[in-house]
């Protein structure tokens, strides 16, 4: 492993039980993101997104496979160890209010990780809250301010604060711009894309949006159902989508361009078959899978070309 | 007479600190029956409010302050709350945005289906259990039978929106209003559901009111568009005109503002910056001025007014010189 890596996952996998039986919620996930890079997770709700968000942040133990966080691989770390290495990995969440403590001050809310670590004196926490404060673009009158009384946008600003004032290496966005507004979205990526610039900072970004993953990632994972059915350069997944889902996914997006409406509307499309099995499990969604044998009889093995890797037995080929 | 909704000078408001203040400000618009019609804008546009108070779904110190609303020729905002329930989930039917809490978690759906169809027919239960079915395949739940008696729980967020919409379609409605109705789910799930809406509205020539904060979602949808912003429309007009030539400021922004895949990585997004004024803060003057790249003197003293543009309405004193219009139409 090169020392530039932030994050590796190995076959990364975590099953829960419930009363139904065994979950797999994250299936043999493998990637890597190289120190300052951005790494797109997307997929739809239960594709095993926020799985990997809390298994790379160590809250929940893998059952099988291995994490490693800059270069350490966290099940082999002590509890002090850990503990260290969090400072480097930080988190911001969905939802702008329920992540804060309504009842807590803006100070407080951001002071809360340097009294953690016990980080400098009162009064260079204070200085650096200020500081910190500034670069997420709020100013120092919102120190005493709650919650309620900050807008998404702004709650979502000071989230990001408490999340980089350890100056950590890593952050992990978890849905982070997806409550909010089209216009306040747009500031807080514009945001991100500026602090990752100036503190070469690691993103994992977690989202259903592919319009947001393409504006903020340098390389996508396109998952389902615990899989990473694709990956490979924005460029690659975007532009010559090898598997039938992201293909699928991508044109879901509405464009803000309006259609010639139709008289008729297309017909529905088929819904999802909720029993998963070790064939693939996009086939009774897939056009394709719907009629070749080998998608429900033959295992999946990973293709690639380059960094450009797929999990599918008839991988699509043309430019989009 | 069939012409489709007609709302009128609509206004609502609400409580601030400084009292009643309105959040939705004499808006008029047209639902002609079979068409679609998008209300966008940003959270706390009012574009909400507009749907509760059509559904007369208000409740004090919120409240409508005037206007008229007309659904086939008939003027239904004098109706009494007793005359309206007919209205209500029977003429004019809506689908929220979250459907978990749009559904009683303890009651099977079937069951819920079933009371609402009573509520609006003098039909038998058994009959009604039936078209609860029928409803059910239509927005297209698998094994229907089975699943009228699943609870909510049982089901996907996708399979829950469409048992809101079968529940919003049993009192058999002309007017379909969706609040946001797809904004909760999945892209690929998003898709299947604004399909089952268009298809749904084709079949039984439904007028859909749909709102949403998604201009994407807007422009595959609808046929119109309404923009609101600080709960004043500011720009009403043919959909692909506008996407085509945005002519108000904020419509402009706001299209610029978003980040879908055809936009440009590698520059930022282009923002619109500070917040929207709330209720009390609103002075005269347009509301957008302070956040408007184009503000002069003249747009914090004088009022806009729609106006009619380009085939379309703009509430906007500079439209002309800032789209370069040789300002006759």
């Amino acid at each position: 492993m090169s020392a530039q890596t932030a994050i590796q996952t190995t076959d990364l996998t975590k099953t829960y039980s419930g009363a139904r039986g065994e979950v797999i919620a994250l299936n043999k996930a493998s990637f890597t993101v190289e120190q300052g890079k951005t790494l797109a997770l997307v997929g739809e709700s239960g594709s095993g997104k926020t799985t990997v968000a809390r298994l790379v942040l160590g809250l929940v133990p893998p059952t099988d496979g291995e994490v490693s966080i800059l270069g350490q691989e966290i099940s082999k770390l002590k509890e002090r160890e850990m503990r260290s290495l969090r400072r480097d990995i930080q988190v911001v969440q969905q939802n702008p209010y329920s992540q804060l403590n309504r009842r807590h001050t803006v100070k407080r809310i951001v002071e809360t990780p340097l009294k953690a670590f016990k980080e400098g004196k009162p009064a260079e926490r204070n200085d650096r809250i200020v500081e910190m404060l500034e670069a997420v673009g709020l100013d120092a009158a919102y120190l005493r301010r709650r919650p309620h009384e900050l807008s998404g946008g702004q709650c979502q600003r000071v989230a990001i604060a408490r999340a980089l004032v350890l100056n950590p290496k890593i952050l992990i966005l978890d849905e982070a711009v997806s409550a909010l507004d089209v216009s306040v979205r747009a500031q807080v990526l514009n945001l991100l894309k500026s602090l990752q610039r100036e503190r070469n900072l690691t993103y994992l970004f977690i989202t259903h949006d592919l319009g947001v993953a393409r504006y903020i990632a340098d390389d996508i994972a396109v998952m389902f159902r615990g899989k990473i059915v694709e990956k490979g350069s924005r460029e690659e997944v975007f532009e010559i989508p090898k598997h039938h889902y992201t293909k699928n996914l991508i044109s879901s997006v509405p464009l803000a361009e309006p259609q010639e409406k139709s008289t008729k509307p297309k017909t529905i499309a088929n819904l999802p078959n909720p029993n998963p099995s070790d064939a693939c499990a996009y086939r009774s969604r897939c056009e394709r899978g719907q009629v070749e044998t080998e998608c429900v009889s033959k295992v999946l093995v990973p293709n690639s070309n380059k960094s450009h890797q797929w999990l599918c037995h008839f991988p699509l080929n043309e430019r989009i | 007479m069939n012409t489709g909704l007609q709302v009128r000078n609509l206004s609502v408001s609400v409580p601030t600190t400084s009292g009643q203040r309105l959040a939705v400000d004499n808006i008029s618009f047209d639902l002609p029956k079979g068409k679609s019609i998008a209300l966008v804008g940003e959270s706390g546009s009012g574009k909400s409010l507009t749907a509760y108070a059509l559904m007369r779904l208000l409740r004090a110190p919120v409240q409508i302050e005037g206007g008229e609303v007309v659904l086939n020729g008939e003027l239904i905002s004098n109706l009494t709350p007793q005359e309206f329930r007919k209205i209500r989930g029977g003429k004019i039917g809506m689908v929220y945005q979250d459907p978990m809490s749009a559904l009683n978690p303890l009651m099977k759906i079937g069951k819920q289906i079933v009371e609402s169809i009573l509520a609006h027919s003098d039909i038998e239960k058994n009959a009604a259990k039936k078209r609860a079915i029928q409803l059910l395949q239509e927005v297209g739940i698998p094994a229907a039978e089975d699943s009228f008696n699943a609870y909510p729980f049982e089901f996907s967020g996708g399979m829950l929106q469409r048992v809101v919409i079968a529940m919003a379609l049993s009192g058999n409605p002309e007017i379909l209003i969706a609040d946001e109705a797809t904004t909760a789910l999945d892209v690929t799930t998003q898709s299947r559901v604004l399909n089952l809406i268009s298809q749904l509205a084709y079949d039984r020539g439904l007028s859909v009111l749909l709102i949403t904060h998604d201009l994407g979602v807007a422009a595959q949808f609808a046929d119109e568009l309404v923009v609101m912003y600080a709960g004043k429309i500011v720009e009403y007009g043919e959909i692909r005109g506008i996407f085509s030539k945005p002519l108000h400021p904020y419509t402009q922004a706001l299209l610029e503002s978003r980040c879908d895949y055809t936009i440009d990585f590698t520059k930022p997004i282009n923002t619109i910056l500070g917040q929207p004024p709330k209720p009390e803060n609103r002075t005269s003057g347009c509301a957008f001025a302070p956040r408007c790249k184009f503000k002069e003197d003249i747009c914090e003293s004088n009022d806009p007014r729609l106006e009619s543009v380009l085939h379309r309405s703009v509430a906007c004193l500079r439209v002309n010189e800032i789209n370069a219009l040789s300002g006759r139409e």
